[in-house]
């Protein structure tokens, strides 16, 4: 593009802006509406992601070994525990250990564990974190056949359930996110379609006059990032004082806690920022090659 | 030679036949009218010199090119070669005198000193001189014909395509138009005249080809002019 020409562009653009001023408003408003549903989507999206990621980073899979099982032995579990792949911890914990916590649990100064039950019932046994949590069900099962392993627990069933939860969770908020976007594509693409219309006749004698396509296109399509940009900005600007304000007041809500991390909000609203400005192209782009084909 | 047709036929996809069979030359330097009645296939015949339309069957070359295996790309610099002036006028109307002349040279990457003098050159040609601030509503019929026919200019047309340009005018204003387009004629400029006014042509004693249900129905040249009705 020459330098005279992106000049003419621009001044093309923002000429059409000023005197479509009522239509520009329309597209304005439509792209903010837009993508302020998106966002809060992205952001109820993304605070029950990083719940549901917190609570299968959770999992972890206790292996109890025998009673009568002697150092040696405990070491020798110990050992191929850890020459499992997928393992990132392995803690052990006593069962004198086991015990305190219990009696921690349960509240000390209420009564004694220890002196109730005369002699500790409970065995020594490893605390396992999984690479990937995922993985627990199938590590589980490698670690029960681990000699000197009596039992292991990582919540069978409810882990599984857990996991197809958020998957479907994860899907479905996908694809609501998805067809949100398509939508505001063809709401957008619909008011854009309606500005070009109002300069169809400009069209029509450029294309007669010799104008090249993208000469034609080029200033529709800045006036597309334009207001698209634009669009986004209000809406970014809402969203952060709405969600900035909750953030303020509350740090969860019904227990999942609220996603605050500054780096992952300003990815967020950049990313809705290029939205608008993509949104903007793409419905210019659906909207204006009929207008072309002269 | 500037514009031939070879056997042109022009069927549209609803089944209307517009051009049956068409064959014509128009040398470069020429002035042609174009006559028949509504539907005769004069527009189709005007749009096709232009490109909007290609032909169902047959040839067409202008400037040597043929417009039928004319690629899409190269149809910028076929139009950049034609004029076109049309009876509604066609200006953008919340543009000045000035911007719409001007526009014509804009949309193909004219340079800002070019257009400005190029510009005020065609704006005194077209008598509208004093004019170049006003808006097309504050003009009358014929200043905005002269509008359009300046935007036609601009770009040093070979050819200067004339769709019923008097159409909407009073005869003494047509007249004027008239006056002009031959003027223009009479600096290099083939000039294609689609009209029905037949009180003009007689005047003029130029070419006349007429059109009958896609067909020419006559190609009459000044020469012959005074034998004809």
């Amino acid at each position: 593009m020459q330098i005279r020409n992106a000049v003419y562009f621009f001044r093309e653009a923002c000429k059409s802006i000023a005197r479509n001023h009522l239509l520009s408003i329309a597209t304005v408003s439509t792209i903010t509406i837009c993508i302020l549903i998106l966002g809060m989507s992205v952001l109820i999206t993304l605070n029950t992601s990083t719940f549901l990621d917190s609570l299968e980073s959770d999992v972890e899979i206790m292996a109890y070994l025998d009673q009568d099982l002697d150092n040696a032995g405990v070491k020798d579990v110990q050992e191929k525990l850890e020459s499992l792949a997928g393992i990132e911890t392995i803690t052990f914990v006593s069962r004198e250990q086991a015990l305190k916590d219990m009696q921690e649990t349960l509240g000390k100064k209420d009564y004694d564990l220890e002196s109730t039950l005369g002699k500790n019932p409970l065995p020594d046994s490893f605390e396992i974190k999984a690479t990937d949590s995922h993985d627990v069900p199938d590590l589980a099962v490698k670690i029960e056949k681990i000699y000197g392993i009596y039992k292991v627990n990582y919540g069978k069933g409810i882990v599984e359930q857990l996991f197809s939860t958020a998957r479907w969770v994860r899907v479905v908020s996908l694809v609501f996110i998805f067809l949100l976007a398509l939508g505001a594509i063809f709401l957008i693409a619909t008011t854009i379609r309606l500005a070009i219309f109002a300069r169809r006749k400009e069209i029509y004698l450029m294309k007669l006059i010799g104008s090249t396509d993208w000469f034609i296109r080029w200033p529709f399509f800045i006036e597309g990032i334009g207001l698209g940009s634009l669009g986004s900005l209000l809406s970014i600007i809402i969203l952060a004082a709405a969600y900035g304000s909750l953030l303020s007041r509350v740090d969860t809500i019904l227990f999942m806690p609220l996603v605050s991390g500054t780096n992952v909000l300003i990815n967020l609203y950049l990313s809705l920022f290029a939205a608008g400005a993509v949104l903007g192209i793409i419905g210019t782009g659906i909207s204006i090659n009929r207008f072309l084909d002269v | 030679m500037l514009v031939q047709f070879y056997n042109v036929s022009k069927i549209y996809a609803n089944g209307v036949k517009a051009l049956d069979d068409i064959s014509i030359k128009i040398d470069g330097g020429e002035f042609v009218f174009l006559m028949g009645p509504s539907g005769a296939g004069k527009s189709t015949m005007i749009k096709m010199l232009y490109r909007e339309e290609i032909p169902s069957r047959g040839q067409i070359f202008v400037a040597s090119r043929s417009l039928v295996r004319m690629k899409k790309k190269e149809i910028p610099a076929l139009r950049r070669n034609i004029g076109v002036v049309f009876q509604d006028f066609k200006l953008l109307e919340n543009k000045t005198v000035y911007e719409n002349v001007s526009f014509a040279m804009e949309v193909v990457g004219a340079n800002h000193r070019e257009i400005k003098s190029r510009v005020i050159e065609v704006i005194k040609m077209v008598g509208l001189h004093g004019k170049e601030k006003s808006l097309p509503g504050e003009l009358s019929g014929g200043e905005q014909q002269r509008v359009g026919i300046a935007r036609a200019l601009t770009n040093r047309p070979l050819l200067l395509i004339a769709d019923e340009p008097t159409g909407n005018l009073d005869m003494n204003t047509a007249q004027e138009i008239m006056e002009l387009l031959f003027d223009i004629n009479r600096k290099g400029t083939t000039v294609i005249m689609a009209t029905h006014a037949w009180e003009l042509v007689k005047a003029a004693r130029k070419r006349v080809i007429t059109l009958e249900s896609g067909k020419i129905d006559s190609d009459i040249n000044p020469g012959e002019f005074t034998l004809c009705k």
